[in-house]
């Protein structure tokens, strides 16, 4: 029986409107990863947040090593052994490694910072998470994933007993992600903890010994991962079993609603042409960098374009700003909702009308009512949870701030949907709703393009599919021609 | 959001809406406000009277047209530093127009307000095309604007004797009301209505909030912007015209940093230097309390160059207690 390292019973947190914890727990023994698993809002985050100092929780113990505790800062945190290594990196970008390892606590000899020993015990560190680079190398020429790492080695200096990885992998390349887990295991060598949230399931099966399941922020169980399968923890983090989870009728499209021609943008995007139709999903395939989003943006004039024709509806656009084009019946809900999607700090109401505002705001006059109808529609159309449509995005989970995106895109009442990664960072539960609603919408005549770079959806929700490599259309198949090969050649095909 | 008293319930209802709203984004500034009021008072008792409330607001209507329009150039995340030289800009301008060459006053007036539109356009241009910062931009203008002060007053103050129809503009009263007290409150009012009740209003707080997400929405950043800068260009104008009809004279050395006591109104107001945030209201109060501290310091006898150190301190502090304030507030939603 391996020793217990962290021990968390009873943990309770409100905020405002929400109960983000009710009685939760979990246990970490020294020298294992635990996957911690569940839907966007499940609270995850939050007890994460309460063992590494950032939130206070209102009830339960914490047991650090069989020593009843309490975490009033991050600093304390650091100082019990906790590491968080959260999402985004949280490191200065023009300072060396070593500096960055260091920072704060910088060595010195005789008053001045003595860089050279810096250097020399930084290497250390960096050698003992297997990453090679130079400790005077700037942090910003490195690749996201090496910077992990050195978060990672800087963790291993301060002496951590246990490390909480935040979705550690949504921006590393395979590779990365190979290196990540080799580091992962000789950390557990060590008899380090190390608590892993994500929602690639794949992950959790490849990485972790046991995953703990949560669910509206109570503590659902924990099962050993070799014993399980799939479906048990899916049915666990959703509270039922998820039939059919790809739901899409087949319905026959109808008239082609938006043709692109001969689009070009420098070398992102060569000549590429397609067409889609009414109540038609297309989906577009391609490796990260493709050229995809690119694509679609110059279609909507988002993006620089150098040349093509492009018409809506039997009418040419080419030449029209992006609102014009909007107007013509044609959303885009971008890729990354918290850079092109959403404004953070407003509520979700001003979020979901900011682009009908024509539809309630007359010559100084503002329908109010008119207003909360639309925003209401969308809140409970798209099923978006929330105490109040005056709440803030940011305080949203990712599934419900994806949702609000939706929602505000939906409220143009769009005849043609551009759709990319929209299911990106969320849980099965709401990527579950999402292809309910791009069902519904196909059937009610809308066009789809869904940008994807996750096989399973793009095979199981489109008509048809076009692959992209290198900026260029690769190839075209029909959902009879689905084939995963197939669509992996055109994918992954060179300059000719 | 206290828990005992949700106040969020009563913002969408009736005519009490926006007063709730109002209350609920400007508690901290409206009961520092109050405080400051009460202390003062204590102190200086001829502070309480209508004659010197009256004295305090016109005296910060120039500021508080600048600070109309430097709010919008703020919620853009932004800036605009063109005030103190615009006004004074402008006022040699028209008032040089009238006295030296002979020009009637309402062209005088209409070149004046032109050169604060064209200056704030073409800074609002430049922002918007080439991505310069906007500190940069107008502190440029500010610099080009002081030097054509002097270049058209002749390097000296100008008076005038042409037109006696002009100094009423400043000087005027309607009642016991001076007049430049009605413009500064004519135009809060359109800038309510501007940031509530126009669609333009709502793209300044989503440029100010997210700028690639407005432009995804299809809201024109440039527009966005040139029309804040713009306007912020004209507000500045009209506080020159303001300042040099009470003075009947331009004045190419007058308002040096007049500019930042606008900036210290709204940010006092809860104006988000980061952009996106901000209301109205709450820049009032925030030109009242500079009017109001000046004010205060000046009854009490304290020596004017004291006046700016305690200025300073007192906006410090006002912040400060502002930004706890507010964090208190967000970690308690997070």
């Amino acid at each position: 029986m391996p020793k217990t390292l962290v021990e968390m019973t009873n943990i309770s947190k409100s905020f405002p409107g929400v109960k983000a914890l009710d009685n939760a727990q979990l246990t970490l023994y020294e020298g294992e990863v635990l996957g911690l698993l569940g839907e966007n809002g499940a609270g995850k985050s939050t007890l994460m947040n309460v063992l590494g100092g950032i939130y206070k929780p209102d009830t339960g113990s914490i047991k650090i090593d069989g020593q009843e505790v309490t975490i009033g800062s991050v600093v304390e945190a650091q100082k019990l052994g906790v590491a968080f290594i959260h999402q985004e990196i949280a490191l200065v970008p023009y300072l060396s490694v070593a500096e960055n390892i260091f920072l704060g606590r910088e060595l010195k000899s005789a008053g001045m910072v003595d860089k050279r020993r810096m250097y020399r015990e930084a290497k250390q560190w960096l050698d003992m998470v297997g990453l090679d680079v130079n400790p005077a190398t700037m942090v910003c020429r490195l690749s996201i994933g090496r910077q992990q790492m050195v978060e990672i080695a800087k963790a291993c200096s301060l002496n951590m007993k246990l490390m909480i990885m935040d979705e550690p992998t949504s921006s590393l390349s395979e590779n990365e992600v190979e290196s990540l887990f080799h580091m992962m295991n000789s950390l557990k060598e060590r008899g380090i903890g190390i608590i892993y949230i994500s929602h690639k399931l794949s992950e959790i099966f490849t990485i972790t010994d046991r995953v703990c399941v949560m669910r509206d922020g109570s503590y659902v169980g924990t099962i050993i991962t070799k014993e399980s399968e799939e479906s048990d923890l899916v049915s666990m983090m959703v509270g039922r079993t998820l039939d059919n989870y790809y739901a899409r009728t087949f319905n026959k499209p109808g008239e082609v609603v938006l043709e692109a021609k001969n689009i070009n943008s420098g070398k992102r995007v060569v000549d590429c042409s397609f067409s889609v139709r009414r109540g038609e999903i297309l989906g577009f395939y391609g490796l990260v960098g493709a050229g995809r989003s690119e694509l679609l943006k110059a279609v909507m004039n988002l993006y620089p374009r150098d040349g093509g024709t492009v018409t809506i509806k039997g009418q040419d656009v080419s030449k029209l700003p992006t609102r014009k084009i909007q107007e013509m019946g044609i959303a885009l809900v971008p890729e990354n909702r918290k850079l092109e999607g959403l404004i953070l700090k407003n509520t979700i109401s001003f979020n979901i009308s900011i682009s009908v505002l024509k539809k309630f705001i007359g010559k100084l006059r503002v329908n109010y009512k008119k207003e909360k109808e639309i925003v209401d529609n969308g809140i409970q159309s798209l099923a978006v949870k929330t105490p109040s449509r005056t709440q803030a995005v940011r305080n949203l989970s990712g599934g419900n701030q994806q949702k609000v995106v939706l929602a505000k895109w939906l409220a143009s009442e769009p005849e043609i949907l551009v759709l990319d990664e929209p299911t990106r960072g969320v849980d099965v539960g709401a990527k579950a709703e999402i292809y309910k609603i791009m069902n519904e919408l196909a059937a009610r005549g809308m066009a789809i393009i869904m940008i994807s770079s996750e096989m399973p959806e793009i095979v199981n929700m489109c008509d048809r599919m076009l692959i992209m490599s290198g900026g260029r259309i690769r190839g075209e198949l029909d959902k009879s021609e689905f084939e995963q090969t197939k669509i992996l050649h055109y994918a992954i095909a060179e300059e000719i | 959001m206290s828990k005992k008293f949700d106040m969020s319930k009563y913002e969408d209802h009736g005519i009490l809406g926006p007063f709730v709203r109002y209350l609920k984004a400007n508690l901290g500034i409206l009961a520092a406000f109050i405080v400051l009021c009460l202390l003062i008072t204590v102190m200086a008792p001829n502070f309480m009277t209508v004659n010197n409330w009256l004295t305090i607001l016109r005296t910060v209507s120039t500021t508080g047209c600048l600070a109309i329009g430097v709010m919008l150039a703020i919620m853009l995340g932004g800036i605009d530093l063109t005030g103190g030289a615009m006004i004074a800009c402008v006022g040699c301008l028209t008032v040089t127009a009238m006295e030296r060459w002979g020009m009637p006053m309402v062209p005088a007036i209409a070149i004046g307000l032109l050169v604060g539109i064209v200056a704030g356009f073409i800074d609002g241009w430049i922002i918007a095309y080439s991505g310069i910062h906007p500190f940069v931009v107008t502190l440029a203008m500010q610099s080009i604007l002081r030097g054509a002060a002097y270049l058209i007053a002749g390097g000296q103050p100008i008076s005038l004797y042409a037109n006696t129809t002009y100094p009423i503009i400043g000087t005027g009263l309607a009642g016991i009301v001076p007049y430049p007290i009605i413009y500064m409150l004519i135009f809060f009012f359109l800038q309510y209505l501007l940031l509530n009740k126009t669609k333009a209003g709502r793209y300044i707080y989503a440029v100010g909030g997210n700028a690639t997400a407005a432009q995804f929405s299809g809201v024109d950043i440039k527009k966005v912007k040139i029309m804040a800068w713009t306007i912020s260009g004209f507000l500045g104008a009209f506080a020159g015209i303001i300042l040099s009809a009470r003075m009947a004279s331009g004045q190419p050395g007058t308002s040096i940093g007049a500019e930042t006591d606008a900036i210290a109104s709204c940010v006092l107001g809860g104006t988000s230097m980061y952009g996106g945030v901000g209301n109205t209201g709450g820049v009032l109060i925030g030109v009242m309390i500079i009017g109001v501290i000046t004010n205060g310091l000046t009854l009490l006898h304290v020596d004017s160059n004291w006046q700016y150190v305690a200025k300073g301190l007192i906006i410090l502090l006002a912040v400060y207690i502002d930004m706890i304030r507010q964090n208190k507030q967000q970690s308690r939603s997070e």
